[in-house]
């Protein structure tokens, strides 16, 4: 790599040529305070935050955008520096709505981090605020343009992580906004729900919907019977949101959480994830079988299946019909749950625990509801639970682990690295390879799946078969393998996809702020759950078996198809 | 009279309505940088940008079409409604300012039932406002296509409108 020499507050470094001026600092125990930038999305200059005095420049420079030349001196903390930095902050205060103590994104807030760092005791600008309507149409998102300081960020989530350029900024001057083409709320343009807006977004401009009054008020009706299911990625990533470090398994604490909010029972969408992998593996094989068509794709990623229903409706049929794990445990819950404890299914309220804001909209299908009533009453995403917490007054550093429920609360590793990419893929090959071949594994741990790449491929020799397969995280990836299969040049026979980086431990509703870092702890800390736990094959899970046995027959029997499988359709936004 | 919305959908309909538009973006086919001219040419051929025109250009020109609403809506000379047959232009200056725009232009609005940067709902008027038209000593100036009219009071602006059907 070449290196040029730079001088950085005084101290003499080798950086990289192509490292920005605030890289450079950065890598060398230097912050920058920057409010625009993001260190995993395309820098855009907007704010200007994070100007420094380069020696011989007119002005202030933004470090952000700013590339280091050999012999450069950058002074990034002198008092033209500071006052400017100030300044800007108090300007976008100025013309922002000053509701900080009731706002979502309290003590959560970039804009409102940075006010604080600077030292900005007093707005000395009164400026014109924007008046615009919300936009929380749709069951996942809501977003308030008012709390928008036009970073950019969620323009390039959506257009370079995703592909699925929602957001353009438009008009100019004051009435630059953030928006959809001609200005449509989400529902009707081609938004998946996934959130990587949200989760990249500095302010309260976009978050996740909150359903926590509603789940309150269900908690606290004494006709309702009230259970929760807690998806495997938020079991890693819910501490950061309640003072921990990234990558720490809360799982124990969670379930005692969950019973002191007052929730009836506490189950695990791990359970139901070991159902998918039997539904959703033995689909497979019918498929490899029979002639069916191929590759398969999954379908437990809600934002994942909007996108494909919306961007490639004529590839609907490689799409499994196993419902994700959300929507088999809701199903279940109002069907074999209530006929085995007695209760109604109008009064039982069925929560989940989700990293996801996509499986919010995913809830409220119409398809997932039986007799007039949803399958999954109510969505939480990780963040939403981590208020509920809070707002219960419960000290979640010293709450003792509790165990979850049975029967929905057994689970195996199989289950758990749903929550990662590759986890999905992994699970079903443990499975399938065993059905196939009838011999147990020697080795149930599949590497090569694992892990942030965007696209992992792998092809495993299952008795005479070549099995191949593909991974692909983030709709950007999923984009290339589409066109691929569109144009006939995948010859994969099982592809998993999941809509955001990582998979689900970097799913949209999880703990904000975000980075590679936190996501490859997060992922660590679901193999160490796989790892330590006592049965680590979905077909082995002896609540899964019982189940089968005495009440859902064989997989994809006619019990599973009506109960655990779906159908898609093409969705039309415009 | 109601100002007009934004016609046209992108869900279907007329294909023959298409045809223009085609041709014009065949014309710059494999054109970098074409996306200004083509909106241009579009809005001419159209008499403004259509929603369903702008998702046609979008779609084939591959640049998503958020971002081609960005550009339609950066720059005051695309629109995204209906023209009138007869464009009101009143200059709101330093000098016009001082000498009453604003209560000729208040005049205006309450004639035509319109606010700035709409249309009346039979097309015959647009309103808009400018900066400036350069024209201070006649201050306070409007045009009205290509006429232009000065020393303006409230009375006196209403009836210059006859003339424009």
């Amino acid at each position: 790599m070449d290196m040029v020499n730079v001088t950085i507050d005084g101290r003499k470094l080798q950086v990289p040529k192509s490292a920005t001026v605030l890289t450079a600092a950065k890598a060398s125990g230097i912050k920058v305070p920057s409010l625009c930038y993001h260190p995993e999305l395309r820098p855009e200059g907007a704010c200007r935050v994070c100007v420094v005095e380069v020696e011989g420049a007119k002005s202030l420079v933004a470090s952000c955008v700013y590339p280091v030349n050999e012999g450069m001196v950058v002074h990034t903390n002198t008092p033209a520096v500071r006052e400017a930095r100030k300044m800007i902050v108090e300007l976008l205060l100025a013309n922002h709505p000053q509701d900080c103590l009731s706002c979502q994104r309290s003590t959560n807030c970039e804009l409102q981090d940075m006010a604080a760092d600077l030292g900005i005791r007093k707005v000395r600008f009164d400026g014109e605020k924007k008046n615009l309507p919300l936009d929380c149409n749709n069951p996942a998102l809501v977003r308030d343009p008012n709390k928008c300081i036009l970073c950019g960020r969620c323009i390039k989530a959506c257009s370079d992580r995703q592909g699925v350029d929602v957001y353009s900024f438009a008009k100019r001057g004051f009435d630059t906004t953030v928006t959809p083409a001609f200005d449509v709320g989400l529902e009707l343009s081609p938004c998946t729900y996934c959130g990587q807006c949200a989760s990249v977004c500095p302010t309260a401009a976009i978050v996740e919907k909150d359903d926590t009054q509603a789940v309150w008020d269900a908690i606290s009706d004494p006709s309702k019977h009230v259970i929760v299911q807690t998806a495997p990625a938020t079991r890693v990533a819910l501490g950061e949101a309640l003072g921990m470090n990234s990558g720490n398994i809360v799982t124990g604490k969670m379930v005692s959480s969950l019973r002191r909010l007052g929730f009836d029972k506490v189950f695990d969408t791990d359970f139901t994830a070991d159902l998918t992998i039997l539904e959703e593996g033995h689909e497979l094989l019918h498929r490899l079988q029979t002639g069916g068509q191929l590759p398969m794709i999954t379908s437990c990623s809600p934002g994942w299946v909007n996108f494909i229903e919306i961007t490639y409706p004529d590839l609907l049929p490689h799409l499994s019909t196993a419902k994700s794990p959300q929507q088999m445990f809701g199903a279940l819950a109002k069907t074999y749950y209530a006929e085995k404890t007695g209760i109604d299914p109008k009064n039982i309220v069925s929560v989940s625990i989700m990293p996801c804001t996509a499986k919010k909209a995913e809830a409220v299908r119409p398809e997932f509801a039986h007799n007039g009533v949803q399958d999954v009453d109510f969505v939480l995403t990780t963040r939403e639970l981590a208020r509920m917490i809070k707002e219960a007054g419960i000290d979640f550093a010293a709450i003792p682990a509790e165990e979850y429920d049975a029967p929905f609360g057994i689970a195996t590793g199989a289950g758990v690295i749903f929550g990662s990419s590759g986890g999905v893929m992994e699970a079903a090959l443990r499975t399938v390879v065993e059905v196939l071949t009838g011999k147990e594994l020697e080795s149930i741990d599949f590497k090569a799946v694992r892990g942030l790449t965007g696209i992992k491929e792998a092809a495993l020799q299952v008795g005479d078969l070549t099995v191949k397969v593909a991974v692909a995280n983030t709709l950007s990836n999923a984009r290339l393998i589409m066109d691929k299969i569109r144009a006939g040049e995948a010859d994969y026979h099982f592809i998993e996809i999941m809509a955001c980086p990582g998979g689900c431990i970097g799913g949209g509703g999880q703990p904000v702020p975000v980075c590679e870092e936190t996501r490859l702890n997060r992922i660590a800390a679901i193999y160490e759950c796989d790892e330590s736990s006592q049965i680590r094959k979905s077909h082995e899970n002896p609540a899964v078996k019982e189940l089968y046995d005495t009440w859902l027959g064989k997989p994809l029997g006619e019990k599973s198809h009506h109960l655990l499988h779906t159908h898609y359709r093409a969705q039309v936004r415009c | 009279m109601e100002t007009k919305e934004t016609q046209g959908c992108c869900c279907g309909g007329n294909k023959d309505r298409f045809a223009k538009v085609d041709e014009i973006l065949a014309h710059y086919k494999g054109v970098k940088g074409a996306l200004i001219p083509v909106l241009q040419e579009a809005q001419n051929a159209y008499g403004f940008l259509p929603k369903d025109i702008i998702s046609r250009i979008a779609q084939t020109l591959k640049i998503p079409v958020s971002q081609v609403y960005g550009v339609v809506t950066f720059y005051s000379q695309f629109h995204l409604n209906p023209r009138g047959r007869n464009i009101i232009r009143v200059c709101q200056g330093t000098a016009c300012h001082v000498r009453g725009a604003k209560a000729v232009l208040k005049a205006l609005e309450d004639e035509l039932r319109i606010a700035p940067g709409q249309t009346t709902t039979d097309e015959r008027f647009t309103l808009e406002t400018v900066a400036c038209l350069g024209a201070c000593g006649l201050a306070p100036v409007l045009m009205i296509n290509d006429d232009t009219h000065g020393r303006l009071t409230p009375e006196t602006v209403c009836k210059l409108l006859d003339r424009y059907q």
